[in-house]
């Protein structure tokens, strides 16, 4: 009965691979099988979870994760290489085609867009019997386009109506496969160190798996529905791995938050799909979707409304304003979690789900109309305001976190002005630098400052973690956008878009935060790897400044084990990384320990890091858009880009003055915050400063709207005054119904029954009485209430069958 | 007769001659293994005509009227109603999840009999439950039916009564008047259509004649007290403040059965009698049904919200999720009612599960009063696992089975039936999603402050075992099934489409469109 079993090469309706299915091009195994790689997840989450217990290995969960996660990143490896290699479908391209075919024109304006409605549906229309594309072409010029893998099995049958769940492998999956594979090794092999003393390591393993499995099978997910499966998936393993150390309720409360906040943008998802399985014409197939958006079978009415529902969900996922507050909390899970969940690949769920469906929001947002529209706003917003965040935070993942916020708001408005390739690009360098700089955090609180995350107790780490620093470094420029960089290209891409597409305040925006984000990761770059070490400050009063940075989760827990010594004990971060800690190795605990540089498991997983940030951005190196041909997209290739295009490298326009202000932000941050060492001082002078900082430390007061307000009256007075209701007016009204039945009874009983039949039936009536009045002792009150409303109710029957007759 | 004709016979009664044989045994040993092993019949023979079952609903094996396993016999003669009993795939899935439930409770029991204990009658009791549950799914005489749906309360209340918390005869008393007292209502609605549809009971002839026959306006009238009847046994908002207290009350095998089958009696009920029979009656109350399902659903997760006690949660957790049973109903689609019938279902699973967590916690504990609860992960980790799993399959996640009767219900309001409307079944859609919301809401809170943080000081120095044994043998199949039916719904929808198909068709035809 498995649906494997019959899982067999279903064509879903893409008129290029039915094509060439025709021509008999060869699949590619790894790409025709790739559904196996959530399967090869989701039996290790099994098997770790069941078995590595009873191994007698140390740390068997650890090393059953790495090589699941090892093979499945060799299958994505190989994946790569096959699509590259995939047999493109060779076609001339149609002259009426190419005409419009500019794809890197950087002529395409809001004017041109605007004229072309017409022979917009024509070359919409020319899709389905699209066998060819342009990509860069010139007129007349042969391109290549491979055909996405497809294979779908039915899932359930409703009358006519089929539910599939498949594959769609293309370019884009392919390249999602790969930088999910890659980073989750990383974070794999890292925790294998960071977390070898917890005692719930085998369910962060398994955890691990099962998320990495969740990822997996989204971003190659032929239909909404099989999305949806592993956008919640992934919902439940990051509730899971925030709420790791679930003894302290602050943890928890991160991990509730988490799956809530995301959960209300959920409605939106879910009315979204809804809708578009309507309008696509009963089908949760997204190539279908994005087709009938594209070419107006979808009215733009419609695709505004789904769009904008859809668009809910991404705003929850990709934590964007304004419900963006749960991510900071995140961070209370083990720091190489929050590396691979809540920094590079679950937080860009939503902004796949807008790449992916991107027809759908093309048309729904009217992205070719230039100007403004709602993702392209709330990007904005987003990527400034948690910019903004970044500056006055003291932990150092908060400025991590808050900075993947920023990030993300730069995809969503990537896409939002016509940029798909761009946006898709950054959400690809950024999976490389923010895991890299996430998890060199985490090397930071595991050898450097005692598992705090605190910059205070860091600073002058360079001397004593030279390779922590050294990649650290390539990631602090990576996100800076220093040229040659892998955000250097991506960010421009974005800016550019932005730029060419008439997208005037975003491009402000988007500068304006290229600017800040330089800013406050000098900043953090400074104070925690320049000046004098300040860890031996805090030593004296290790447990009181614990007490004190009570939200941080993790050294909260460090109290736990210094004196407990409970279960959770190994629960610690990095508890056995320093071998003092709890005093379970060294002799002398904690206290003694300077800052060191950690171990290969930690640093090899940070070098190939930093290698990905530094080279990564090359693939889009200009003329080449390697990484662009890569993830190249029939559908889109068609309409979106043929008539917007990738704007092309601008080197005066975008990124001289993009790079200046990167460069800029970086010298300010080094003049303020390093050589004067303010940091808050003009804050400490008050007025307006001291205003915005207060406005900036209570997070906009977002999470008193959100936690206080709106929960807590739904929690509070509204739960309550419904179930008063429950009680006191449902449940009153059935007992007064009762009661009064019964009132009614007794009278009859005493002046019918006793007063005028009693007199006719005697005998009859002194045995009821007694019998009567015997069960009456035996009976409650409410026993009569009852009795009383059947008798009426059946008394009621008798009376209406009576009528109806 | 051959087998085919007995099986569904057997599958009732055998129950009822096991209770028999249960109160006519000695000693308790005995009587245990003779109820388990009764108990297990009627599931192998369940489980055989699964095998034997003709999907396709096209061959042989099924009589005119689209059954299986069908005995049309006289019974009562003088008021035409018929021993005729069938089955087709609305009442399969939930014939043999009774008949899962039941041997799983019998498990459970072993170790676990709440006091006064007498394991006889309990178990007794149980079985009668089964055979009440079994014959209301393959009635296809309104009487027939009638009685056994009537046949059930009477187990229950002694289960309450006698087996339940400190509150139980205020509870069992209320729970038997008030399913009575809508009971009433149905049974004038039965003698109505007999009187006005040609003088028979049979579900099939009813179905036939009854639209032509009974003017719209006076269907509408019919279908109240139908609607009467089932809308208090499923409860639906505002009928429904019997369901807490007859669950905070009841023991666990109790609310198990009670959550699992009892309630879906009147799902059933909806589906099987009061729709096919009456459509212009339920084109007319469709749009009230929806919209009592879409408040229940928001109203029960409020509830579920204010609750201090454990038990009492679930139990409005089960209003919101027969609010989304009854929301796909009332969009009179096939892709609501399928969506129904899967959610009655896995609700059976999921529910039934969190109500043997619920037990055993409060075997343990002898509380269930959230606030003294907490840290259960540390006290039994298992134990604290499946309840986390229970909560996660009971607030729709994906890849089980509470998701595909929340999502296609939601899915189906959007496009209802063409003779309701649009944009009121619209504004429903939008409030049942926001429900998804809520039940995230209330379940995570509920773990958070059971299973999460430290456990309580009180229980200091206690040891408690975790997961029995016996709890496991129970709980296993449950457990795979919410799993197994949330990756592979077809397994159920291949069952149910046919019916609801030729269902949706009917109403097609007397609806006009």
């Amino acid at each position: 009965m498995s649906v494997l079993a019959v899982f067999n090469t279903g064509v879903l309706s893409n008129a290029l691979a039915a094509e060439a299915a025709a021509d008999k091009v060869s699949d590619g195994f790894l790409l025709a099988n790739s559904w196996w790689l959530p399967v090869m997840s989701f039996v290790g989450f099994w098997a770790i979870l069941l078995l590595a217990k009873r191994i007698n290995v140390k740390n068997a969960a650890a090393y059953m994760g790495i090589a699941v996660i090892g093979v499945q990143f060799a299958f994505a490896a190989g994946a790569v290489v096959q699509w590259q290699q995939r047999t493109a479908v060779v076609v001339e391209h149609a002259e009426s085609q190419s005409a419009e075919g500019e794809a890197h024109s950087t002529a395409s304006d809001t004017t041109e867009a605007e004229t072309s409605d017409e022979t917009h549906a024509e070359s919409l229309g020319a899709i389905g019997a699209a066998s060819g594309f342009s990509l860069g072409s010139e007129e007349g010029e042969v391109v290549k386009l491979r055909p996405s893998v497809e294979r779908s099995v039915s899932w359930y049958r409703n009358g006519d109506t089929d539910i599939r769940i498949g594959t769609h492998v293309d370019g884009f999956a392919v390249a999602m496969l790969f930088v999910v594979a890659f980073i989750s090794l990383t974070v794999h092999v890292f925790s294998r160190e960071y977390l070898r003393t917890d005692s719930r390591i085998t369910h962060y393993f398994a955890a691990l798996s099962l998320f990495t499995g969740a990822m997996l099978w989204m971003v190659q997910s032929a239909t909404t529905l099989g999305v949806l499966f592993g956008w919640e998936l992934m919902g439940l393993c990051s509730f899971l791995l925030i709420g790791h150390w679930w003894e302290d309720r602050d943890n928890t409360d991160a991990a509730l938050k988490a799956f809530f906040t995301t959960r209300i943008g959920d409605i939106g998802l879910l009315i979204g799909i809804v809708i578009l399985f309507f309008a696509g014409g009963k089908t949760f197939d997204i190539a279908v979707i994005n087709e009938r958006a594209l070419n107006g079978e979808i009215r733009q009415w419609l695709c505004f409304v789904a769009a904008t529902c859809l668009f809910a969900g991404v705003i929850g996922k990709s934590a964007q304003f304004p419900l963006h507050t749960w991510l900071p909390d995140a961070m209370a899970g083990p720091t190489p979690a929050s590396a691979l969940i809540h920094a590079a690949t679950m937080v860009v769920a939503g902004v796949y789900l807008v790449a992916r469906l991107y027809g759908v929001f093309w048309s729904g947002f009217s992205i070719h109309a230039g100007g403004m529209n709602l993702g392209a706003l709330v990007g904005s917003i987003t990527l400034v305001m948690a910019a903004l965040l970044a500056f006055v935070q003291t932990d150092i993942k908060k400025v991590l976190a808050y900075s993947t916020v920023s990030q993300l708001g730069y995809m969503v408005m990537g896409l939002a002005v016509g940029g798909w390739a761009g946006a898709i690009f950054h959400l690809v360098t950024h999976a490389f630098f923010k895991a890299l700089l996430f998890q060199a955090s985490g090397s930071i609180a595991h050898s450097g400052s005692h598992h705090s995350f605190e910059m205070e107790r860091m600073g002058g780490l360079r001397k004593y973690m030279p390779v922590t620093f050294a990649t650290f470094t390539a990631g602090y420029l990576a996100l800076c956008g220093v040229f040659p960089m892998a955000g250097f290209w991506s960010k421009d891409e974005v800016l550019t878009a932005a730029k060419t597409n008439g997208y005037t305040w975003a491009f402000v925006a988007g500068s304006l935060g290229a600017f800040l984000t330089a800013c406050y990761m000098t900043r953090t770059y400074t104070k925690t790897f320049f000046g004098e070490n300040r860890l031996h400050l805090f030593h004296d009063d290790h447990d009181a400044q614990l007490v004190n940075t009570g939200h941080d989760a993790h050294t909260t827990h460090d109290v736990h084990v210094g004196h407990v010594g409970h279960e959770g004990a190994g629960g610690l971060e990095g508890a056995g990384g320093l071998e003092g800690a709890g005093g379970h190795e060294g002799a002398g605990g904690h206290d003694d320990h300077g800052p060191h540089e950690s171990n290969i498991w930690i640093t090899a997983p940070l070098a190939a890091l930093a290698v990905m940030s530094t080279v990564v951005g090359l693939l889009q190196w200009p003329k080449f858009y390697a990484f662009e041909h890569f993830i190249a997209n029939i559908t889109f290739e068609e309409t979106v880009i043929a008539r917007w295009g990738s704007p092309e490298f601008n080197l005066t326009g975008v990124a001289i003055p993009s790079s200046i202000l990167g460069l800029l932000g970086i010298a300010i941050g080094v003049v303020y915050f390093k050589v004067f060492n303010h940091d808050f001082g003009l804050v400490k002078r008050g007025g307006i400063f001291a205003l915005v900082h207060k406005v900036l430390k209570n997070k906009y007061y977002l999470d008193h709207l959100w936690t206080g307000v709106v929960i807590g009256f739904v929690k509070g007075p509204l739960a309550k005054a419904a179930y008063w209701f429950n009680q006191q007016g449902l449940d009153g009204a059935v007992d007064t119904a009762g009661r009064t039945s019964v009132g009614v009874s007794r009278w009859v009983y005493r002046f019918i029954d006793q007063g005028t039949v009693d007199m006719f039936a005697n005998g009859i009536g002194s045995t009821t009485n007694n019998l009567g009045s015997g069960l009456r002792k035996t009976q409650t009150g409410n026993v009569q209430n009852y009795a009383a409303i059947f008798i009426g109710a059946v008394g009621l029957a008798v009376l209406a069958i009576v009528l109806f007759i | 007769m051959d087998f085919n004709e007995w099986v569904l016979s057997l599958i009732t009664f055998l129950p009822l001659v096991v209770a028999a044989l249960v109160i006519a045994l000695p000693d308790e040993p005995s009587q245990k293994l003779i109820a388990l092993v009764g108990s297990f019949v009627p599931l192998g023979l369940i489980i055989w005509v699964l095998t034997n079952y003709d999907y396709s609903g096209k061959g042989s094996a099924v009589d005119k009227d689209g059954l299986q396993y069908a005995v049309n016999q006289s019974w009562i003669p003088l008021i035409k109603a018929r021993y005729h009993i069938g089955i087709e795939g609305i009442g399969l899935p939930l014939l043999a999840l009774s008949c899962l439930i039941i041997p799983l409770c019998i498990v459970y029991s072993w170790n676990h009999f709440p006091e006064p204990h007498n394991p006889k009658a309990f178990l007794a009791l149980m079985l009668i439950l089964e055979t009440g549950m079994n014959g209301t799914f393959i009635s296809q005489d309104l009487i027939l039916f009638f009685v056994f749906f009537e046949l059930v309360l009477l187990p229950m209340y002694f289960m309450i009564g006698v087996w339940g918390g400190p509150n139980r005869q205020y509870a069992s008393l209320k729970f038997f008047l008030y399913t009575m007292f809508g009971s009433a209502f149905m049974l004038l609605g039965f003698l109505a259509l007999y009187f006005k549809a040609g003088n028979t009971f049979q579900i099939h002839e009813l179905m036939a004649n009854a639209n032509s026959m009974i003017s719209p306006s006076t269907q509408r009238w019919i279908f109240a007290g139908l609607f009467l009847g089932f809308a208090i046994k499923v409860p639906m908002f505002p009928f429904h403040t019997w369901l807490p207290d007859a669950h905070t009350e009841a023991p666990t095998q109790g609310s198990v059965i009670l959550a699992a089958v009892l309630l879906k009696l009147g799902t059933y009920g909806f589906i099987k009698i009061a729709i096919p029979i009456l459509p212009e009656g339920a084109k007319s109350w469709s749009p009230v049904i929806g919209a009592l399902a879409a408040v229940g659903i928001i109203y029960g997760a409020l509830g579920c919200l204010a609750q201090t006690d454990f038990k009492r949660l679930i139990a409005f957790s089960s209003v919101a999720h027969m609010g989304y049973v009854m929301l796909g109903i009332s969009t009179l689609t096939s892709f609501g009612i399928n969506a129904a019938i899967f959610g009655m279902v896995a609700h059976g699973f999921i529910t039934g599960m969190l109500f043997f967590c619920a037990g055993s916690i409060k075997e343990r504990f002898h509380t269930l009063e959230i606030k003294r609860l907490g840290g259960l992960l540390k006290q039994m980790p298992k134990l604290g696992w499946v309840l986390g799993f229970a909560s996660m399959a009971s607030l729709g996640l994906p890849g089980l089975a509470g998701f595909w009767g929340e999502f296609p219900a939601i899915l189906s309001a959007y496009e209802p039936h063409p003779s309701l409307s649009q944009s009121l079944f619209r504004v429903f859609m939008v409030v049942a999603a926001v429900g998804t919301v809520f039940a995230a809401g209330y379940l995570l809170w509920m773990y958070q402050r059971t299973a999460f943080g430290e456990p309580k000081a009180e229980w200091d120095g206690h040891h408690f075992d975790d997961v029995h044994t016996e709890e496991w043998a129970a709980w296993v199949p449950m457990l795979l099934a919410i799993v197994v039916l949330g990756l592979f719904p077809y397994l159920l929808f291949k069952i149910t489409d046919v019916p609801v198909q030729s269902l949706v068709e009917h109403l097609n035809k007397a609806l006009g469109s």
